[in-house]
């Protein structure tokens, strides 16, 4: 764990107050600050890259080695889910239980 | 609010719902990244942005540092302040009403507030009120049920935890890739943070995409 029992506090508090800082924002400054195209096409662009990373960080990496295990299998049965256009809850309960029973079955 | 369109009503509290169900996921995953089960209740309650509280636990999950975790749940919490610009001139509120409606400025109560236009301005905002305080309402119990039970189990990886948090990430991920440029941004970034894994510090190959972003967004293209 690269993070101690404090730190989980600081992450706790502080993303708690950015997050409210920027929904407050939005709120109270004048809507031409943030109103060009581009600021608009670079925000719409971040969740796609920085969900698109934590997914791959998530199921190939431990620490800081690339790996390919169980997490593959789950991520695998995840998309096929996806494509078939199955509900968010039974795209995640799919992915973990083909993942748990690959790991039971492979330890 | 209590003149609200019957199908403003019935759409709000069924996104509510669905959305809020996602908790279980949520508060599963902190706790199997060593989050304590009142500090999954309170990202939940004060961070309220399901994809920055993802974030955030997975960046620690990773074996991130503090500073990475709020790096990426800070830029995927961006958005909220532009829902807020389209929110703003709607709802027309000030003092505790604000603070309020700020705190439940987030995708789904926006989506559908817009979504209710054609029905006027009345709609949108009980549409945004409803959805964003029925998200708040189910998101938090679905939390802390969900954090109550990965406690309860020993090792993530026996009960496929470890699989469901980038599972959840793709479900948040794949409504997002309608256009080609979404699908360039996400490829680049899923390979770059792959890339990046083996040589620096656990979170920043994350947090680095953001630079996959600002570049495909520079220019208008596809």
């Amino acid at each position: 764990m690269g993070v101690t029992a404090a730190s989980l506090w600081v992450v706790v508090i502080v993303t708690s107050l950015i997050a409210f800082a920027l929904k407050f924002l939005g709120h109270v400054v004048p809507e031409r600050w943030l109103a060009q195209p581009r600021a608009q096409r670079i925000n719409a662009l971040l969740p796609v890259a920085l969900l698109a990373a934590l997914v791959a960080v998530e199921t190939f990496s431990t620490k800081s080695a690339l790996v390919i295990d169980h997490r593959a299998a789950g991520l695998g049965v995840a998309v096929v889910a996806l494509v078939l256009k199955a509900p968010f809850p039974v795209v995640v309960v799919a992915a973990a239980v083909s993942s748990a029973l690959l790991y039971h079955f492979a330890s | 609010m209590l003149n609200a369109p019957r199908a403003t009503v019935r759409d709000s509290l069924s996104v509510a719902l669905t959305v809020g169900a996602y908790g279980l996921a949520f508060g599963a995953a902190s706790v199997a990244a060593g989050f304590s089960v009142l500090q999954s209740c309170l990202l939940s309650l004060l961070t309220f942005t399901g994809g920055s509280q993802f974030a955030a636990v997975g960046v620690v999950a990773g074996g991130g540092g503090a500073a990475s975790a709020i790096a990426a749940a800070s830029l995927l919490g961006i958005r909220n302040g532009l829902y807020g610009l389209r929110m703003a001139p709607v709802l027309r509120v000030s003092g505790w009403r604000r603070v309020a409606a700020a705190q439940i400025t987030i995708d789904e109560s926006t989506a559908v507030a817009i979504s209710q236009e054609p029905l006027g301005e009345e709609a949108m905002r009980a549409g945004f009120w409803i959805t964003g305080f029925g998200v708040f309402v189910f998101w938090n119990l679905f939390t802390f049920a969900g954090a109550v039970a990965a406690h309860a189990l020993k090792n993530p990886a026996a009960w496929g935890l470890d699989a469901a948090v980038p599972a959840a990430f793709l479900g948040l991920l794949w409504p997002r890739l309608e256009s080609r440029r979404a699908q360039i941004v996400a490829a680049a970034s899923f390979g770059l943070a792959l890339l990046l894994t083996p040589f620096v510090p656990a979170g920043l190959p994350i947090v680095a995409t953001a630079f996959i972003a600002v570049a495909g967004g520079w220019r208008s293209w596809a």
